[in-house]
């Protein structure tokens, strides 16, 4: 039986906005299908109380002072904005108040 | 095409005894980029007047004799994806189009602080999602060895550029191999450094938990010098080891005897390796041996669930890094789009390749309500594990031996119609990233012609044992030094 189907990837995919075409979403499937099949290989080990491994080498979390320093020019953070406005990202509405009624 | 360029300590030497000048030696690297691009497409962009420019200045230095570091002057190139201010980079992605950086990575800034000189950017697979550098808005690299060959990935511009006699050194990333692989593919020495030992600040993020920079060079004795400019403890890293780096190049004495070499025995069981791959390892093992090295079987129990573990992970932690691409704040954005969230998945759409795109909602499933124990928190178990079985084997050896790669460089489109199958060439290098552990890749004999790569690995925080024996090697043998007909 299949692991995935066409409705899970369009889940999946609204989750990581992306849009894909029909014949990506096909493609998709089938190839989750067998790639999730070989993840599941991971099954087979027991791994009851193993403790997760997050980053390989252990720190402790590093701490500084909070002094305040220079940060980056603002015109110069947002020079490569698609859309700015003044020194700020311009983005399309966000909250539509007609829809809201 | 000119002649190629020496190895970083030929070059060093030939300033030294005023034979020749930075400017000379940048102008040749620089023709020779021009000239192999149409053939090799190793690199995505050259910073040729900058570099004349540094190349004079360098010059100027140790005329007054104020030399900063033996690579004070030498040529370097790096990775589309670590950023140098007022330069461009774009992880051979459409979605950055257009960025120009307005930092400098720490690793450059090591590299700029020691009087190296950039030339230019090395193609990649995108944002380094790759095995092979096909995957890549500018076309494929590749192998200077056969150009019906991929140089492998995803640092195989870097690679290409410093087998194919371009550049001394490059640097590289690697998150599952992407340093050893094309090392191996192309017949140069790459090495990935202990997780952490160089700053991540400045590194497009892939995997944050794996992804290490790293150096390409012609001999490990070159690749020291390189990590001694860009290894150290970087506060704005919050992973970056806090010890200074170790003074690598003064720990190579070209000797090897008396260093316990371990041989994982689920690495040579002979199953998807190739014959003459196994054949040209055994080999060097035996090289090593003669030279006073004791060898010792040692059992990695998991291996046969490293790749299945890796990509969980590196999938996983991609789909998170790689949300920040969403049209606001740099490179693309989709036109004529409604409302915010089509704005974001049209401009994703268009932005990323078929083979991010893939690994996104790959990694978006096993993080998504449901399928996070199954997947993600399972993996990063089995990783547990996988650490376990490379501290248990340091226990009896100094180091580990292996093939970097099952096979020698595979043809273009060979693997691109089946991503499992190009997941499955990492087999043998993704487990030093999964352990945070130093690893290389230095030639070690041919395969029809192909190099093939012999992998070292060592204990965390252990760059120079791997580095030592590769060094010894080096000594003993002349693979290293073969070039591609091409490009003497």
């Amino acid at each position: 039986m299949a692991r995935i189907n066409r409705a899970e990837v369009e889940r999946v995919a609204l989750l990581a906005r992306l849009s894909l075409s029909d014949e990506e979403t096909d493609r998709l499937a089938r190839e989750f299908d067998s790639f999730l099949g070989y993840i599941e290989t991971l099954q087979e080990i027991d791994t009851t109380g193993i403790a997760p491994t997050a980053h390989p080498i252990s720190l402790p979390t590093p701490t500084r002072q909070d002094h305040p320093a220079a940060a980056m020019d603002a015109e110069l953070a947002v020079a490569n904005a698609p859309e700015t406005v003044a020194s700020g990202f311009l983005v399309p509405k966000v909250i539509d108040t007609k829809a809201e009624g | 095409m000119s002649k190629g360029v020496g190895t970083l300590r030929e070059l060093r030497a030939a300033l030294d005894a005023r034979e020749t000048t930075s400017v000379e030696i940048v102008g040749r690297c620089l023709q020779r980029a021009e000239s192999s691009q149409a053939t090799l497409n190793a690199f995505v962009g050259l910073r040729a007047e900058a570099a004349l420019r540094e190349a004079e200045e360098s010059d100027a230095r140790r005329g007054r004799g104020e030399v900063r570091s033996p690579i004070d002057g030498l040529p370097i190139a790096i990775k589309d994806n670590m950023v140098q201010a007022g330069e461009p980079t774009h992880c051979a992605s459409r979605i950055l189009e257009g960025f120009i950086s307005p930092y400098t990575a720490t690793a450059v800034e090591g590299l700029e602080r020691s009087g190296a000189i950039v030339i230019g950017r090395t193609n990649m697979d995108e944002f380094a999602m790759g095995s092979s550098t096909e995957h890549s808005v500018n076309g494929p690299t590749r192998n200077p060895w056969n150009a019906d060959r991929t140089p492998g990935g995803s640092s195989g511009g870097s690679a290409a550029a410093v087998a194919a006699r371009i550049v001394p050194a490059a640097l590289g990333s690697d998150t599952g191999g992407s340093i050893r692989q094309p090392a191996s593919f192309c017949g140069v020495v790459g090495m990935k450094p202990t997780y952490g030992r160089v700053s991540r600040w400045g590194l497009v993020a892939f995997a944050s938990s794996l992804d290490q920079i790293g150096a390409f060079a012609r001999t490990a004795a070159d690749c020291a010098w390189i990590l001694e400019a860009i290894a150290g403890h970087d506060s704005r890293d919050s992973t970056s080891i806090p010890e200074p780096a170790p003074a690598y190049s003064s720990a190579l004495s070209g000797d090897v005897s008396g260093l316990r070499i371990g041989l994982p025995k689920e690495y040579f069981a002979g199953e998807g390796v190739d014959a003459g791959v196994l054949t040209a390892v055994r080999e060097a093992v035996a090289e090593l041996e003669r030279a006073g090295a004791k060898t010792v079987e040692v059992s990695l129990p998991h291996s046969r669930y490293a790749v299945a573990t890796y990509y969980a992970i590196a999938n996983a932690e991609a789909s998170s890094n790689l949300a920040r691409f969403d049209g606001v704040r740099y490179g693309h954005r989709a036109a004529g789009t409604k409302g915010l969230n089509e704005m974001y998945c049209r401009t994703r759409s268009e932005g990323f390749g078929t083979e991010v795109k893939r690994r996104i909602l790959l990694g978006t499933y096993f993080l998504s309500a449901g399928y996070y124990d199954a997947y993600y928190r399972k993996a990063q178990q089995v990783r547990t594990l996988l650490r376990g079985d490379f501290e248990r084997a340091f226990e009896d050896c100094d180091a580990l031996v292996t093939p970097t790669s099952p096979e020698a460089a595979f043809r273009l489109g060979e693997k691109t119609s089946d991503p499992l199958t190009m997941y499955l060439s990492d087999i043998y290098t993704v487990s030093a990233n999964l352990a945070g552990i130093p690893a290389l890749s230095t030639p070690c004999g041919f395969v029809d012609g192909l190099p093939v790569g012999l992998q070292i690995l060592g204990p965390a925080l252990d760059e120079v044992t791997p580095l030592r024996i590769a060094d010894g090697f080096q000594a003993i043998t002349d693979h290293h030094t073969a070039c591609p007909g091409d490009f003497a």
